[in-house]
């Protein structure tokens, strides 16, 4: 397939390989920030095809992974309601809350659908006019520019039972929250490339001024985080910390402004909740006035008080601090059948991908 | 008959019925076992081991480019009887209609089974049509069992892989399951992308006739191919070493699959089978199988081996390697 098997040429896997074993000198422990590079690095068997000292850790990059027991608990309470109906990306139908999941709510005979894009959710409102249709806006900058066009279409069209559960999150608070933490053993870091597309390279200065660790913004193809990684290699060797562009065919300097645009006009930066990390200072957002009506948060509903099992790693392993083999109900108790930690129930979430592949 | 709905009094035994099964069935499936219309059919006695199953289909939608319901029903039971080496012969055929169902889909859909079981040489031999309120079933459920004949010395199973043999496929994976997916609400891909449903036992007979020794066959439906050599591996108790540059995908099924983020190995076929074989026969059964239709574009794409019983390790493009698991859960149900 046209510039795609290119990515995925054996012999130049195989000379990015030596490049990296000729170049790499001691251990390093590298952060893949994003569930799809994880994936990735699963799916060609990466990680052992490294020299032994080049360790890859996942981070916080799964949207699924990092949305916080209470926003799940929510979106069943919502559910639960007279006329209203969910619509959601099907990777949160299994995602656990507190005693529930949207997919036993369904199972039960709540009117819960699954799409593909947050534009299906204006379609689906027009479509069912007596129902109050609620879709989970879960997603970082890459979903939010698409979220953001719905919010403005559905105001524009003067749709007046469409609604959001707001669960959005921003990936550099995030990783400065990572990088204030103590337990982090992180030398360098494979930034997202998606989510790069659309902030451009400049909001992960930070990462090199203020904490001088090297980064490199990177494609999905095995190629793409062979280069990746040998490219942070390169800067750790000799003592460098820069913000890199792997993926220059895809992430402009600048981003996609255009994108960047639709978020500010329906959104403010506000704190949020992470699994795992707690709760970050303008790592999320907030509707801006004009289009507050859209706001499911403003429904009201009750929502039982939020529990975790006590015994789930996902807060660790989102933070690279702990592996998925450490937790004691990997494996065990938790399985994708029947997922504890929404880190096992989303395709992109580190548990999920260590059952899965290794 | 009125070419109008489906009613509840189709299903009821009564004048509606009769005239359902005179007009619509029989012009279709008459033979002599189905010809007497009692209340089962007589079929002649057979030496030698008899093979026996049965599949109930629900696809939605029921009508997909590359086929429909009726054609799934009778390719994939006929599949089913070929996969330990048996000969289908005989097929029932079970209907349960949602009231309102237009008649018109009804009778292209008998029209397609009836096509599906002279493709695959077997015979319709009994039948039952039942109707449900509105709401009671989606449209169209159908349910085929068969009967094969299993010639004498074949003995296919998934227990009979050993370390050594080959592994083979007959074609492109994927196509069955993306072009239902494809068809789903939501999602409008454009290209040449079709169901694989087809009868695979002439391909079956022809491997058979040349390579008497295969251990087994398997079609890799639901669950797709990983699901499908787990299966093998774990009930014969060996490993497996599967080469993914080997593995056939069609360009326009690699598209969806890199779109959505599907994995080939993990879709459901219809038309497609893997079989395991001792390796000096390899060769030969290849070009058995790329000499007829169904089979043109097999390939060898791994063996058995000793180490690590039970599991199948993939060998990726880019030379690295991981476990190839079973499917875990599913997004996408009836989708056969």
């Amino acid at each position: 397939m046209k510039f795609i098997d290119e990515f995925r040429d054996k012999d130049l896997a195989k000379g990015l390989l030596q490049n990296i074993e000729k170049t790499s000198t001691r251990p390093v422990q590298l952060m893949e920030v994003c569930g799809t590079h994880t994936v990735s690095i699963f799916r060609y068997g990466i990680r052992g095809l490294l020299p032994e000292h080049v360790k890859l850790l996942s981070g916080p990059g799964c949207p699924v992974c990092v949305t916080p027991n209470q926003d799940i608990d929510l979106a069943i309470a919502l559910s639960r309601q007279k006329d209203v109906m969910i619509v959601t990306f099907g990777d949160m139908m299994k995602v656990p809350g507190s005693t529930s999941s949207l997919q036993k709510e369904k199972a039960e005979g709540k009117d819960i659908r699954i799409i593909y894009s947050s534009l299906e959710a204006i379609r689906i409102a027009q479509k069912n006019p007596d129902k109050k249709v609620i879709f989970l806006a879960i997603g970082f900058e890459t979903t939010s520019p698409t979220i953001a066009v719905a919010i403005l279409r559905s105001k524009e069209e003067k749709i007046k039972n469409l609604f959001f559960l707001n669960s959005q999150k921003r990936i550099p608070p995030a990783l400065y929250a990572l990088l204030q933490s103590e337990k982090l053993n992180v030398d360098g870091f494979i930034l997202p490339g998606h989510v790069s597309a659309i902030l451009g390279i400049t909001p992960y200065q930070f990462i090199a001024k203020d904490f001088g660790r090297p980064a490199v913004i990177t494609g999905f193809e095995p190629l793409d985080i062979l280069q990746g990684v040998w490219m942070l290699i390169r800067q750790i060797e000799e003592g460098r910390a820069v913000i890199d562009n792997q993926y220059g065919r895809i992430v402009q300097e600048n981003g996609n402004p255009l994108a960047m645009q639709k978020i500010d006009e329906v959104f403010v930066h506000d704190h949020a909740q992470w699994r795992g990390l707690g709760t970050i200072p303008d790592s999320g957002y907030r509707f801006k006035e004009l289009y507050a009506e859209m706001d499911a948060a403003n429904f009201d509903v009750e929502v039982e008080p939020p529990r975790e099992h006590p015994q789930c790693l996902c807060g660790e392993v989102l933070q690279g601090i702990k592996t998925p083999v450490e937790c004691r109900l990997f494996k065990t108790a938790c399985h994708p059948e029947n997922p504890i930690g929404p880190c096992m129930v989303s395709m992109e979430g580190t548990c999920h991908a260590y059952f899965k592949f290794s | 008959m009125p070419d109008d709905k489906i009613l509840l009094a189709h299903g009821s035994g009564g004048k509606l019925s009769h005239d359902l099964i005179q007009q619509l069935f029989l012009p279709r499936f008459s033979n002599p076992f189905l010809q007497p219309l009692d209340d089962s059919a007589r079929i002649t006695n057979q030496t030698g081991p008899i093979a026996f199953t049965t599949d109930s289909y629900v696809v939605n939608p029921l009508f997909f480019p590359g086929g429909d319901i009726g054609r799934l029903a009778v390719c994939g039971t006929v599949n089913d009887l070929s996969m330990i080496g048996a000969i289908p012969a005989f097929l029932s055929l079970s209907l349960i209609i949602e009231e309102g169902f237009p008649i018109s889909d009804l009778k292209r859909i008998v029209s397609s089974i009836f096509d599906a079981a002279e493709e695959a040489n077997v015979q319709i031999v009994t039948g039952d049509t039942k109707v449900v309120e509105h709401g009671a079933a989606d449209k169209l459920f159908i349910n085929t069992a068969g009967i094969g004949w299993v010639k004498a010395g074949i003995h296919l199973s998934g227990m009979n892989a050993k370390p050594g043999d080959r592994i083979l496929l007959s074609g492109p994976l994927g196509d069955h399951e993306l072009t239902i997916l494809s068809q789903r609400e939501g999602f409008q891909f454009q290209g040449d992308l079709k169901s694989d449903c087809a009868p695979l036992n002439d391909l079956v007979g022809k491997m058979i006739e040349f390579s008497p020794s295969i251990r087994c066959m398997r079609d890799p439906t639901r669950g797709g191919l990983a699901t499908t050599l787990n299966e093998i591996a774990s009930k014969s108790n060996v490993g497996m070493v599967v080469e993914e540059e080997k593995i056939p995908v069609r360009e326009s099924a690699r598209g969806i699959c890199e779109l959505l983020g599907l994995d080939p190995l993990y879709l459901a076929n219809e038309g497609k089978l893997a079989a395991i074989c001792p390796p000096g026969e390899v060769e030969r059964l290849l070009g058995v199988m790329r000499g007829h239709p169904l089979g043109k574009d097999s390939q060898i794409i791994g063996r058995v081996i000793e180490e690590h019983p039970k599991k199948v390790v993939l060998h990726t493009l880019i030379g690295g390697h991981r476990i190839l698991d079973m499917l875990t859960g599913s997004q996408y149900p009836r989708i056969c």
